[in-house]
C-alpha cells in the first residue's frame, strides 16, 4: 500500500494553543484577583460596620481584653486553697451537663438513624417519601436550639428536660444527614441477599446495612457528642442546669466570687479536654480497625 | 459428601464469636436501655408531669397564629376603645373602627362570630350565645345582676363585683369599672401595615391598583415608596429593626468564620510537620489551638463581652476566636496529607518556599479548606443566633427579650421563622458553592 493512503495528520498551531493557554490564564488571574478584592472589601467594611454598632470600639477594647482574665486569676491564685472544695461542689452540674449530652446524642442518634434510613435513596422504605423526610431534618438542623430550650422552658418550667428536646431534635437533623450520606455508599448486596430470603424491612436494615456503616457512624455520633457538650454548657448559661447556670450565677455575683468563676471554668476545660482526646482515640480506633 | 469438614478448632473459634456477638447485640440496647433509665430518674421525669404548663403551652400555640382584639368599654364615662392586644400603638380611630362593631352613642353590637354577639347597654351588657341562650348583666346598687339560663356552665364565672365569660369565639368580662371582650381572630395582626398607615385600610387589590396608578396619598413621594415606608417602620412589627438584627447575625457569622480562615491559614502552615521544620514552634502552636478549643465558644464570648461591650463585633471576634482553633487544627491536618509529588516538582524548578506553597500545596488543598470553611459558615449562621444571645446583638438578642417579655408570642414565631429561612438560605447557598468547588469550577 502506497504510503500516501494515510492522510498526513495536521501539525497543532504551537503558537495559537499557546496564545489561548495565556489568555485563559490572564482571564481567570483578574477573575480571581477580582473576586480577592471584592472579598477584602466586603470583610473591611462589614467589620467596620460591626464596630460601629457595638458598644465599645475595637481600639478601645483591646487594652481591656486582658484586665478582666488577670482580675479574675488574681483573685483565684489568692483563694486558690479553695478550689478543690469547689470542683467537688460544681461536680454534679457538671454530670448533669454530661448527662444532658449524652441521653441528647443518643435519642438524637437513634431519631437519626431511623430518618437517615428512611431518606436514603434505594433503602427507603418508602421511596416517593425520601424528600419529605430530608425537609423534616433540614427543618430540626435550622431551627436553633436556643429557640426550642426557651419555649420549652415557659411550658415545662427549668430543669434538664428543654435542652435535652432542643439538643436531641438539632442532632436528630445533624446527624440524620451524615448518616444518610454513609449509607447511601453501603454495599446493596447484603441487603439483596436478605430480602431474597423474605426478610422484613427492618430486618433488612439491621442486618444488612447497620453492620456496614456501624463504625461510620459511631464515629459521627462521637464527634457530635463532642459538640452537644458544648451546646449543653451555653444552653445552661442562657437557660437553666448543669454547668453553665452555675457558671452564669457565679458571674453575677462578680467580684468576690471569681474563684467560683475560675473554678467552674477549669472543671469545664478539663472535661471537655479529656472528652476531647478520647473521641479522637476511640475515633481513630473506629475508622482505621 | 457434601459437607464441608470443618477442623474442630475452626468450629470452636466461629462458635465463639458468635456467641459474642449475640452478646454484644443484646448487650448494647441493654446497656443504653439502663443509661436512659439512669437519666430519666436523675433528670426527674415523674416530676414533670407536675412542673409542665400545659395552659402556657396552649397560650402559646394560640398566640403564634392568633392576634386578640379587644373592645373596652369605661363603664363610667361610657367611652369605648378598640385596641389589638390592648397595646396603645394598635388602638383604632374611632372613626375606623372594624366592621364587626357596630357602634352608636348608647349600645355597642359586638360580632364574635358563629352566632355570638355581644351587646353593651347603658348599665349592663347581655352576650348571646347560641344553642345556650342570653346572659343579662344589669349594674344595680347592690352589685351585679345576672340573668342566664340555670344552671349555670362551668365557662361562666359570677359573683356580685364580676362576671366572665369564657367560649369558643371569645372572652368576655364584665365589672362596674368596665365592660371587656376579647375576639381571636387567625394572622398576625398588622403585619404588613399599621394602623397610623392609610394602607391598613385597602384590600390587596386595591393596594396593588393604589401603588400602580392611585393618587398620592402622600404628596411627598409616588404611593410604593410610602408602602415601603410604611411597612418598614411599622411601630408593631419593627420590621426595619428586625430585618437589621438578622443582618447582624448573618455578618457576626460571616466575619467571624472567614476572619478565622484568614487567621488559621498561616498558622495552619506553620503546625503542619511537613511544612515547619522547626519542631518547638509546631507543639507550641498545637496546644494554642487545642487551649482555644478546649476553653469553648461560651468563655470566649463572655471575656470578650467584658472587654468589647455588647453587639455584633463582639459576637464575630468571638466566632473568630472559636474558629481559629477549629480551622487551625483541620487546615495542619490537610496540610499533612498532601500529595508531596507536587511540591517536589515545582521544587525541582527551583521555586523558594513561598512559592512552593502557593503553587505546590495552595491548588491541592484549596477546595478542602473552602468546603471546610463553608460549611463552618453554615452552622455559624446558627450559632450566631445563640451568641447574639448572650452578647445582646442580632436577632439573638431580640428573640430572648421576646421570649422572657412571655406574651408576644407572635413576634417569636416571626423570629423563628426567620431564622430557619435564613439558616436554610444559607445552607443551600453553601452547599451550592461546595459542590462547585469539589467538582470543579
Amino acid at each position: 500500500m502506497p504510503d500516501s493512503a494515510i492522510p498526513a495528520t495536521p501539525r497543532p498551531d504551537m503558537a495559537a494553543t499557546s496564545h489561548a493557554y495565556f489568555e485563559l490564564l490572564r482571564r481567570r488571574r483578574l477573575y480571581g484577583g477580582i473576586l480577592l478584592i471584592l472579598f477584602v472589601a466586603l470583610m473591611v467594611s462589614g467589620f467596620r460596620l460591626a464596630e460601629s454598632r457595638n458598644a465599645g470600639g475595637f481600639i478601645d477594647g483591646l487594652p481591656m481584653l486582658l484586665a478582666f482574665p488577670a482580675e479574675v486569676v488574681a483573685e483565684a491564685w489568692e483563694k486558690r486553697a479553695a478550689l478543690p472544695g469547689i470542683f467537688i461542689e460544681h461536680f454534679p452540674s457538671l454530670i448533669e451537663t454530661l448527662n444532658i449530652a449524652a441521653v441528647s446524642t443518643l435519642l438524637g442518634g437513634i431519631a437519626a438513624m431511623i430518618l437517615a434510613l428512611l431518606s436514603t435513596r434505594g433503602l427507603a422504605r418508602w421511596p416517593r417519601l425520601t424528600g419529605l423526610f430530608r425537609r423534616l431534618m433540614d427543618m430540626f438542623r435550622a431551627i436553633p436550639e436556643i429557640v426550642i430550650a426557651l419555649l420549652l422552658i415557659y411550658i415545662l418550667g427549668g430543669g434538664p428536660v428543654p435542652a435535652v428536646i432542643a439538643i436531641s431534635l438539632h442532632t436528630a437533623g445533624a446527624l440524620g444527614k451524615l448518616f444518610s450520606e454513609a449509607a447511601e455508599n453501603a454495599d446493596r448486596k447484603p441487603v439483596e441477599g436478605l430480602s431474597s430470603v423474605g426478610a422484613t424491612w427492618s430486618q433488612q436494615m439491621w442486618l444488612g446495612v447497620i453492620p456496614q456503616v456501624a463504625p461510620n457512624w459511631l464515629s459521627y455520633a462521637l464527634l457530635r457528642f463532642e459538640i452537644n457538650v458544648r451546646a449543653s454548657a451555653i444552653l445552661g448559661f442562657v437557660g437553666e442546669g448543669g454547668i453553665g447556670y452555675d457558671l452564669k450565677i457565679a458571674m453575677q455575683w462578680g467580684m468576690g466570687r471569681y474563684d467560683q468563676v475560675v473554678g467552674i471554668f477549669l472543671l469545664l476545660f478539663m472535661a471537655i479536654v479529656l472528652i476531647d482526646r478520647l473521641s479522637d482515640h476511640l475515633r481513630n480506633r473506629l475508622v482505621k480497625g | 459428601m457434601s459437607a464441608v469438614d470443618l477442623s474442630p478448632t475452626l468450629s470452636h473459634a466461629v462458635a465463639t464469636r458468635f456467641a459474642r456477638r449475640r452478646l454484644l447485640s443484646l448487650g448494647i440496647p441493654a446497656l443504653v436501655l439502663a443509661y436512659l433509665v439512669y437519666a430519666a430518674i436523675s433528670f426527674d421525669l415523674a416530676g414533670l408531669a407536675g412542673r409542665a404548663r400545659m395552659d402556657n403551652a396552649s397560650v402559646l400555640l394560640s398566640d403564634f397564629w392568633l392576634h386578640k382584639t379587644h373592645v373596652t368599654r369605661q363603664n363610667r364615662t361610657g367611652a369605648l376603645s378598640v385596641a389589638i392586644d390592648g397595646e396603645a400603638k394598635g388602638t383604632y380611630p374611632a372613626d375606623r373602627l372594624p366592621d364587626w362593631i357596630a357602634h352608636d352613642d348608647q349600645v355597642t353590637t359586638i360580632d364574635l362570630g358563629d352566632g355570638h354577639q355581644v351587646t353593651y347597654l347603658p348599665g349592663g351588657a347581655r352576650y348571646d350565645v347560641p344553642g345556650y341562650g342570653v346572659i343579662d348583666i344589669r349594674e344595680s346598687a347592690d352589685g351585679l345582676q345576672l340573668t342566664a339560663p340555670q344552671p349555670l356552665p362551668d365557662w361562666i364565672n359570677a359573683s356580685d363585683t364580676r362576671v366572665s365569660v369564657t367560649t369558643d369565639a371569645g372572652r368576655f368580662a364584665y365589672t362596674r369599672a368596665k365592660a371587656e371582650t376579647f375576639k381571636y381572630q387567625p394572622g398576625w395582626a398588622m403585619f404588613f401595615f399599621a394602623l397610623d398607615s392609610p394602607f391598613h385600610y385597602m384590600s390587596w387589590p386595591q393596594i396593588a391598583a393604589s401603588a400602580l396608578w392611585g393618587d398620592r396619598v402622600d404628596p411627598s413621594m409616588p404611593n410604593i415608596a410610602a408602602m415601603a415606608r410604611d411597612f418598614w417602620n411599622n411601630p408593631m412589627w419593627r420590621h426595619g429593626d428586625v430585618i437589621w438584627a438578622m443582618f447582624e447575625t448573618v455578618l457576626m457569622a460571616f466575619l467571624g468564620t472567614f476572619g478565622a480562615a484568614l487567621i488559621a491559614l498561616p498558622l495552619g502552615f506553620m503546625a503542619a510537620r511537613n511544612m515547619m521544620p522547626f519542631g518547638p514552634l509546631r507543639f507550641a502552636l498545637r496546644r494554642v489551638f487545642d487551649f482555644i478549643r478546649g476553653v469553648d465558644g461560651l468563655i470566649w464570648t463572655i471575656v470578650l463581652a467584658r472587654a468589647f461591650g455588647p453587639g455584633p463585633m463582639t459576637g464575630s471576634l468571638a466566632i473568630m476566636l472559636t474558629d481559629t482553633g477549629s480551622f487551625g487544627k483541620m487546615f495542619s491536618e490537610a496540610f499533612e496529607n498532601i500529595d508531596e509529588k507536587q511540591v517536589e516538582g515545582i521544587r525541582s524548578t527551583g521555586a523558594n518556599g513561598l512559592q512552593r506553597a502557593r503553587f505546590g500545596v495552595l491548588p491541592q488543598v484549596m477546595p478542602v479548606l473552602l468546603s471546610q470553611v463553608l460549611y463552618f459558615l453554615e452552622s455559624n449562621t446558627r450559632g450566631a443566633t445563640v451568641i447574639g444571645a448572650i452578647v445582646g446583638g442580632g436577632i439573638g438578642l431580640l428573640l430572648t427579650q421576646a421570649i422572657q417579655t412571655q406574651k408576644d408570642w407572635e413576634d417569636v414565631a416571626y423570629y423563628m421563622v426567620l431564622i430557619v429561612l435564613t439558616v436554610m438560605a444559607m445552607d443551600s447557598l453553601s452547599g451550592w458553592l461546595r459542590s462547585k468547588l469539589i467538582r470543579g469550577e
